[in-house]
């Protein structure tokens, strides 16, 4: 490329002066189409444009139409119609006069005209029909060119069944004299066998000519023919391996004409033809492998590392060397390759060295091995494209030990991938996993997935545990392992698992730990009772635990576990639970009863004291639903707290009752008074469709080899020891890396050490499940890393070049750092400053004519971050959507920051400004934004996405959060830093915090009052206060529901007489129910939710809302 | 193989479209579409290759003009890299200095210069020389429009 780097921008003049250069010499600039392209860049709107070009395609089509047009005012005219379908206008009363002209035009003509077709038309066309005779003209013209033309649009573009009209005349051109054709026809031939092989098949022995033709440019393309045929037939074609081998070497030798070395590199694209060639012929071929070692050598040490090129071919020779037949000399040079690629700067490179890992990492997982450290990092960039194919090597390596943490990495790049192929591949992927390791990969998806988790997932797994397979023994195996696997958890940190993950082990314990012949059922009985005792466990779950222990409660250590128990809970404010621990106690001590185990269904003991209260005067039992429609007749509320409540009884009947656990969880929500989050319909956080069909009959049963095997996997200890963790740090600590601090250092050897587990000697260290704190700390590095990244694209440059249209191409590669991009004008180039619009389309070519570059606005009022032009920085993905007012948030007498925030349905999208306000650039920029009752997650929007470590003077850098709301309080707070070093200054930090109201959080949420008269009933947490009731003549109800729903973005469900039921969300899916009844001239509002303290924020958010009225 | 190139401006304009395998009317506005806002929403220092369905996408940034080729899966990236420069490099011969104007204004001459170098989604020729005389010996058959282009001197 540095033949061109020296060209400086002169395009400028040439195109104004029109001088002779043999481009622009042609430049139509006085021509129609130039007027049409001028006027275009001069209007302002998109209509405008509009109605420019239907003007102008209505004069074109006056003029097509016109017997007085000739052919070369057609030419003029097609080149128009194509301008103006590139534009995205339909033009297709041109297609027939595209046709014409290609047909009847001279031969200059003829070629706009077979262009004009080939831009217009697709294979399918009708109209294409038409051009089957002037193709089959051209084709036997004795003009070169047409003949040229004529399979440049053969190859372009054909119809399928008109191919054997033109084949014999194609074939004939296998012969002719000037390779030019010859070429051309190979490869319109190669075209017809992609297209409709079975019509080419007669004349195969034609290609073996055209391999041999004298020509190289004959002999190459008559390649991608052979490439194509021995994929997919190798083996008829192993005769030629010795001639292809000898082509490569003659290319590799230089012994090609000069005209086809590229950048002083012989015929790349025809070795790497070659090279795939043979790779394909030598796979699982011994004696075939053996003719190419030695080309393969040759190419390796001819190939020197200094173009892209050759490094495009060294890739295809590593490719190559792991498809055939291995000889250990050359996979030892073609290791050094790879290592070449990996750990090199350019990105590019590195992302080929991760591909060619990908490639032999089976064969060679050593090889993945060495350069560890390089894929950690790889996993950490900021590029999704690199991490994505990072992921894509880590699935490779996937082993029963590294399962886990590899499809946490998957679950984490599920997340914030938008691309939905990806997202298709990825989940299929982890759906691979699961179905090969089905506990680690379950155990991964629920400690992750957590109590977002849809609830069906966790019962559909348990379902599948407890119904079994075909096979009793296999059932057995797979129980017992689920057993060992959940018993370890417990027995480390049982506090990190999640809600539903613990009630799946706890279920799972209660039914299957029989099985496993060492454990003590006391055992299990002590790890269960310790759930019982941690915090945050919630009361659905402390009764899932009691009731595996009531399945388990037999003998001595049992009896006063369940004692203790008992004294407990038996005065536990949560009646399911006290009723549990009673349950408990009593079987625990009655072994007779406890072994019975019958349950009479019909209840019939109780007939006796169902007459007794019938003869009372009681009333007689109604079913739910019958009640549920008196209801609805009656038109009351539905409100269940003031209905009957449910018989009490019928959980009881579970006791030592072997149940589904679908039912069981329905019993549990009857309880009335447990969290359960069952509603909580689509998560929106775990795309899981993919991994729940694994566990489907019939998918499981076709993979239970694997199963097996893993059942077998021995399960390590997952927490190391203190001593064993200072250990592996300080085998970790001899290996550092300069550029990464010795703590992040750390964590990478962590990571990595859990990541090739099983790869090598390593020492290893498995994660069953999330005990180790290693992945989770590595994951805050991560986000803490991206949050500091800032960034903004939008930065404008008034001081860098923009390199406008007129620079050349070639010289100002903005890509290739190593060019020196100077303008050669010294006045500013006309920065796209800050207010670059997607409206603004032409502007490039409205720069060149002025040559003051006025676009830049940054010189006019440097000093005053306006709202208004704040605003037009935020993430393009907002600007739609309205933002609250942009408040100051701290400034100094650099930097001042501002922030606005934008609701969406679900989450508070948190925008922060950076705006430099010195007259120097701020560098090494880092923005933290943190809060303990917020999680925040840096949003990578589609144009702000680099990280922001510059900011210029006088420019904004946008910084965009996406925020929900972990623990509710009045005001939640953002506490945020921004640290940043002025050139030659010392580095500085700025502290600011945000304070955002909990309405903003607060979404309407929709739903019937039937839903709400079950939601009520499952939620725990509730505050009654009586609110001022806004006196309105009319309607006070109504009007102060109103002013609720107006300020707060409540929904009101219904208002019937005195009473309204109201309903809203905290983002997301954190519902709040609200009842309000009118009472003695006050508002008497209950509040209920399943989240602790909402009822109490919004309570004082009404209160406010109503006083301001 | 190679499945289609296209050009486009910072602005997302398109300037040069070459579809190698056919393709309906609607694909190919929901294609332009994807890339240029793929393409154009890149971050500095990233790799040059994208994803795109079953297809790697090449792009590359000459000046204010991005060239986007898209290449089938075992493709190698790197090659569709150097195709990308060599037909940059072609441009250039052809126009000297080539800028995103001249693209603009004889776009016919850049889709000539491409046939000349790709043919059916494969390189045809990669001599700069050769394709370079190819177009300008049709070039001068325009210019004086005789009769006698028979023996014109690409074929000599």
């Amino acid at each position: 490329m540095s033949d061109v780097v020296e060209k400086t921008l002169t395009a400028l003049p040439s195109l104004l002066s029109l001088d002779s250069q043999p481009g622009s010499a042609k430049l139509s600039s006085t021509s129609k189409l130039g007027n049409l392209i001028r006027g275009i860049t001069e209007l302002t709107s998109k209509h405008e444009e509009e109605k420019l070009i239907q003007r102008e395609l209505t004069s074109i089509k006056d003029q097509v139409s016109s017997p007085n047009t000739s052919m070369r005012q057609m030419k003029e005219l097609m080149v128009r119609a194509i301008y103006c379908e590139m534009l995205g206008y339909e033009a297709s009363f041109s297609y027939i006069h595209a046709i014409k002209l290609a047909q009847q035009g001279s031969v200059l003509d003829k070629r706009v005209g077979y262009l004009a077709v080939s831009l217009f038309l697709n294979e399918s066309h009708e109209l294409l029909l038409l051009l089957v005779n002037t193709v089959l003209k051209d084709l036997q013209s004795t003009n070169l060119i047409e003949v040229c033309m004529a399979l440049t649009v053969v190859s372009q573009m054909f119809p399928k069944d008109m191919i054997p009209a033109i084949l014999p005349l194609v074939e004939d051109k296998l012969n002719h004299p000037k390779e030019i054709i010859r070429r051309k026809a190979v490869l319109a031939l190669y075209k017809f066998y992609l297209i409709a092989p079975n019509q080419v098949q007669h004349i195969h022995n034609k290609f073996r000519k055209a391999l041999c033709d004298k020509d190289p440019g004959v002999m190459t393309a008559s390649l991608h023919i052979y490439l194509q045929l021995i994929k997919e037939n190798s083996e008829g074609y192993k005769d030629l391996t010795a001639s292809f081998v000898t082509i490569l070497k003659q290319v590799v030798g230089g012994k090609l004409p000069m005209d086809f070395n590229y950048h002083s590199v012989p015929a790349p694209w025809l070795q790497i033809q070659l090279l795939r060639i043979l790779s394909l012929l030598g796979k699982n071929d011994q004696s075939t492998s053996e003719i190419m070692y030695e080309v393969l050598d040759e190419s390796l040490r001819r190939a020197e590392m200094n173009h892209n090129i050759t490094y495009a071919i060294l890739y295809e020779c590593v490719k190559c060397i792991y498809t055939i037949q291995p000889k250990s000399e050359l996979l030892e040079k073609a290791a050094k390759c790879i290592g070449n690629f990996v750990l090199s700067p350019k990105i590019n490179l590195k992302y080929l060295g991760l591909k060619a890992l990908t490639y032999v990492v089976q064969q060679d997982p050593k090889l993945a091995l060495q350069h560890q450290m390089t894929i950690i990092e790889c996993l950490d960039h900021p590029d999704l494209i690199i991490k994505r194919e990072t992921l894509e090597l880590l699935f490779r390596i996937t082993n029963g030990q590294n399962v886990t943490v590899i499809v946490e990495k998957m679950l984490d790049f599920l997340r914030i991938s938008k691309d939905d192929y990806t997202t298709i591949d990825l989940v299929g992927k982890v759906a691979e996993l699961a179905e090969k390791y089905p506990f680690e990969t379950m155990n991964t998806v629920f400690s992750l997935g957590g109590d977002m988790m849809q609830p069906d997932i966790p019962n559909s797994f348990l379902k599948l545990l407890s119904e079994g397979f075909d096979s009793d023994e296999e059932d057995r195996k797979l129980r017992l392992f689920a057993v060992d696997s959940y018993v370890s958890l417990l027995q480390s940190e049982p506090n990190k698992l999640p809600q539903r993950f613990l009630q799946v082990i706890s279920w799972v314990l209660g039914e299957y730990s029989h099985l496993s012949a060492e454990l003590e059922p006391a055992t299990v009985m002590t790890l269960l009772s310790k759930l019982l005792d941690l915090k945050h466990t919630s009361s659905e779950t402390k009764s899932w635990v009691l009731m595996a222990m009531t399945k388990l409660c037999e003998g001595g250590v049992a009896i006063s576990v369940a004692q203790d128990i008992y004294e407990t809970h038996s005065s536990s404010m949560d009646t399911v639970l006290r009723q549990r621990a009673q349950e408990l106690q009593h079987l625990s001590q009655d072994s007779e009863l406890y072994l019975m185990g019958g349950v009479d269904s019909s209840l019939s003991f109780l007939d006796g004291f169902v007459s007794e209260a019938l003869a009372a005067g009681a009333a007689p039992y109604k079913p739910p639903h019958q009640r549920q429609e008196e209801l609805a007749q009656a038109k009351a509320l539905s409100l269940e707290p003031y209905s009957l409540s449910l018989p009490i009884s019928m959980s009881s009947c579970s006791i030592a009752d072997r149940q589904s656990p679908t039912l069981m969880s329905m019993s549990s929500g009857l309880s009335g008074d447990s969290t359960d989050l069952s509603h909580k319909g689509g998560s929106t956080t775990l795309k899981l469709d993919g991994v729940k069909r694994v566990w489907g009959r019939e998918g499981y049963l076709a993979q239970r080899e694997p199963v097996e095997e893993t059942a077998q996997v021995e399960v390590p200890s997952p927490l190391r020891s203190p001593s064993q963790q200072a250990e592996a740090d300080s085998t970790q600590s001899q290996t550092p890396t300069p550029t990464v601090t010795p703590e992040l250092e750390q964590d990478k050897q962590q990571l990595a050490s859990s990541l090739f587990v099983g790869l090598g000697s390593q020492s290893s260290v498995c994660l069953m499940g999330k005990s180790d704190p290693t992945p989770q700390r590595f994951r805050r590095k991560a986000q803490g890393r991206a949050s500091s990244s800032g960034a903004s694209e939008k930065t404008p440059t008034s001081l860098g070049s923009t390199p406008s249209p007129v620079d050349n191409l070639l010289c100002n590669s903005l890509l290739d750092s190593n060019l020196v991009s100077e303008p050669t004008n010294q006045t500013p180039q006309a920065s796209q400053s800050l207010d670059t619009t997607n409206g603004n389309c032409h502007e490039e070519l409205t720069d060149v004519k002025e040559n003051n570059p006025s676009l830049i606005h940054n010189n006019e009022e440097p000093d005053k971050p306006k709202d208004l032009c704040l605003s037009s920085h935020l993430p393009t993905e907002l600007s739609g959507l309205s933002h609250s007012e942009i408040t100051p948030l701290c400034s100094n007498q650099s930097v001042n920051l501002s922030a606005c925030h934008v609701q969406k349905e679900d989450s508070l999208q948190l925008v922060i400004f950076i705006f430099n306000s010195s007259d120097s650039a701020l560098q090494q920029m880092q923005l933290q934004v943190d809060s303990g009752e917020l999680k925040v997650n840096y949003c990578l929007s589609l144009i702000t996405d680099s990280p922001v470590e510059e900011v210029r003077s006088h420019s904004v850098a946008v910084c965009h959060y996406s925020v929900t709301v972990k623990r509710p309080s009045v005001h939640v707070e953002v506490l945020g830093m921004l640290s940043y070093q002025l050139p030659g200054g010392t580095p500085q930090t700025i502290q600011f915090s945000h304070k955002l109201p909990l309405t903003t959080f607060i979404r309407p949420l929709t739903l019937s009052t039937e839903e709400y008269g079950s939601m009520w009933l499952a939620f725990s947490q509730d505050t009654k206060q009586n609110l001022t009731l806004i006196n309105d003549d009319q309607d006070p109800l109504t009007t102060t529901l109103n002013v609720l729903k107006k300020k707060l973005q409540l929904h009101v469900v219904e208002i019937i007489g005195v009473e309204g039921i109201v309903a809203c969300q905290l983002v997301q899916d954190q519902p709040c129910l609200m009842h309000c009844r009118v009472h003695a001239g006050t508002l008497a509002v209950w509040l209920r939710s399943p989240v602790p303290d909402l009822p109490d924020c919004l309570l004082y958010h009404c209160q406010r809302a109503l006083q301001e009225h | 193989m190679m499945r289609f190139l296209l050009l486009f401006s910072r602005q997302g304009k398109l300037r040069l479209q070459k579809w190698f395998t056919p393709m309906s009317e609607r694909e190919k506005k929901k294609i332009i579409r994807d890339m240029t806002t793929m393409v154009l929403s890149r971050q500095p220092r990233s790799c040059n290759f994208l994803h795109w369905k079953d297809l790697k996408i090449i792009y590359k940034r000459y000046a204010s003009l991005y060239f986007c080729l898209a290449i089938e899966n075992q493709e190698n990236e790197l090659l569709a890299l150097e195709v990308i420069h060599r037909y940059v490099e072609l441009l250039d011969k052809y126009f000297g200095n080539v800028c995103e104007l001249d693209i603009i204004f004889n776009f016919e001459k850049a889709y000539f210069i491409l046939d000349e170098f790709l043919m059916g989604g494969e390189i045809q020729e990669t001599s700069k020389q050769i394709v370079n005389r190819c177009i300008e010996s049709s070039d001068m058959l325009q210019e004086d429009d005789s009769s006698e282009w028979y023996e014109v001197e690409l074929f000599g």
